[in-house]
């Protein structure tokens, strides 16, 4: 019973070195072998042979600061290859009290990822007493990611978005990742993933410093539209099918999920906009004009 | 190779107990009672950081009593198992048995094989949905495990505080005045002097609360609640 895990007392291997070490990752690495907490696999698909790995991708996924703390949203669409897998999948998980991840990439590898890294949080929460400052925890992140590498080689590729309230500073902080385990902060937005791109184009019009919980919403959901109309794999809102953005908001009183209700009167307010701009004015745009009579 | 001269198995077993149980006598005590909403734990420590209560998991909870260095290893050790456990399998797959266990397995090896016994006494506590589905596990330094019901006191004065637990637990009361029950008890087998509630160490798990039952309650929430017992 007690043999099966490294270091428990009374096993001959029990002496620790000083200090206990506190991340979970490790120690599922010693007590599963390398292939366990997303560590390199060695060979999944050799390059050039066959059928490229057809996994579920998740697509884009943004953050942005406002008054209170960080607001971080995702699209709910997931693609395989050309083939849309899932209408209502979750990219922006809360990571421990304080902070959430958001992940673009594979699936099924950012939900390993994500996992562990809850794990890892509270495991060191538990040993340590307290914990992580939100530094700590990015950091953390960083390294998870950078061991995923290998696997990112093969297409398994994993790019997360980590928005917190750090207690310590008073503030909402966002760090942004790349493949290879780089971090870097971000003072106002960023959005990643496929549609990534044109999320952050609306993001740049639409931030401003100290913006409001609702405002803040309302830019979230307004630039995962925009992504959405321009990039095939971001799923834009289905309100007759109930399926909205999933946003999260963190400040100091913790996580907390958007409620549908709120989501759709900020869609469709989002889609109004953009309704209202678009009435068409007699026969006198360029599409029109090119249709044969 | 020199040869040991043989010492009987009963003589080298009472020689262990003795030493364990002098060292766990030394220390202080740790109550554990169940109320309406789950279980709460006691214990007079004069430090605010290093507990002698903590949580395991979603819904268990650990207590010591005897040698902070020991008690300290078999705590990590558990957490450790219980986290790789349910990442391996699911949350729900981590139990209170499951871990009670592995430390008696653990003790009882410490207790035969290395040169001195572990000189702690813990306690392994589960909270489920429902007052029946709690469990309280005490296990001793040889490993031997009694599933418990009601209340457990573990540490130097472990006999005095059963018999005033005895006299004054009620099941399903609310969690002040299972607080105050066992305050009195602590006081009263600390030859009557009043513990100082700014040196006590209180923590529930309460299944009321979300996935982590495990709650550590606050130096003014205990005040104000033994404040209760005076008015």
């Amino acid at each position: 019973m007690s043999g099966n895990l490294p270091g428990f007392p009374g096993s001959p291997d029990a002496a620790y070195p000083l200090g206990a070490n506190p991340s979970f990752a490790d120690l599922v690495r010693a007590t599963e072998g390398p292939a366990a907490a997303a560590a390199p696999m060695g060979q999944l698909a050799t390059p050039g042979s066959g059928e490229p790995l057809r996994a579920t991708h998740g697509t884009t996924v943004l953050a942005l600061n406002f008054a209170d703390g960080v607001v971080m949203a995702g699209d709910r669409r997931a693609t395989e290859g050309f083939l849309i897998a899932d209408e209502r999948i979750e990219k922006v998980f809360p990571a421990d009290d304080h902070s959430a991840v958001a992940i673009a990439g594979v699936a099924g590898q950012a939900t390993e990822i994500v996992k562990l890294f809850q794990t890892e949080l509270e495991h060191y929460e538990k040993v340590e007493g307290d914990g992580l400052s939100l530094e700590g925890k990015a950091n953390r992140l960083a390294q998870m990611i950078r061991q995923n590498l290998p696997m990112a080689m093969q297409g398994l590729v994993v790019v997360p978005l980590f928005g917190g309230y750090d207690l310590r500073h008073a503030r909402g902080r966002i760090f942004r990742y790349d493949v290879t385990g780089g971090r870097w902060e971000e003072a106002d937005f960023h959005a990643n993933g496929s549609g990534g791109i044109h999320a952050r184009g609306t993001l740049k019009k639409r931030w401003r410093s100290q913006l409001s919980r609702d405002e803040a919403i309302h830019a979230a959901v307004e630039a995962l539209y925009d992504a959405a109309q321009e990039d095939a794999a971001t799923g834009g809102p289905i309100p007759s099918r109930g399926v909205f953005p999933s946003v999260k908001i963190i400040d100091a009183a913790g996580v907390h999920t958007v409620g549908d209700d709120e989501l759709r009167t900020a869609a469709e307010s989002v889609m109004g906009e953009q309704a209202q701009s678009h009435k068409p004015v007699g026969a006198s745009g360029a599409r029109e004009a090119e249709e044969p009579d | 190779m020199s040869f040991q001269p043989y010492v009987p198995p009963e003589q080298l077993t009472k020689d262990r107990s003795e030493y364990a149980r002098k060292g766990i006598a030394r220390g202080k005590s740790v109550v554990a009672l169940e109320y309406a909403d789950g279980v709460l734990f006691l214990a007079e420590n004069p430090s605010a950081t290093l507990h002698k209560i903590s949580e395991i998991y979603d819904r268990i909870a650990f207590a010591g009593v005897g040698k902070y260095s020991e008690f300290e290893d078999l705590r990590i050790a558990g957490i450790r198992l219980a986290d790789v456990r349910g990442y391996s399998y699911g949350r729900e797959d981590v139990t209170a048995k499951t871990l009670a266990n592995a430390y008696s397995q653990a003790l009882s090896t410490i207790f035969t094989q290395q040169m001195k016994p572990y000189e702690v006494e813990i306690l392994v506590a589960q909270v489920g949905d429902e007052p029946s589905e709690t469990s309280l596990f005490h296990i001793l330094f040889d490993g031997s495990v009694a599933d418990e019901e009601g209340f457990v006191a573990m540490g130097g004065q472990s006999e005095e505080l059963t018999e005033k637990l005895q006299a004054a637990y009620r099941s399903g009361q609310p969690r002040d005045a299972a607080l105050r029950i066992a305050v009195e008890a602590l006081s009263s087998a600390e030859d009557g002097h009043a513990v100082d509630p700014a040196r006590l160490e209180v923590a529930v798990l309460d299944r009321s609360r979300g996935r982590r039952k495990f709650h550590r309650v606050g130096a003014d929430e205990v005040a104000s609640a033994l404040a209760g017992s005076l008015s």
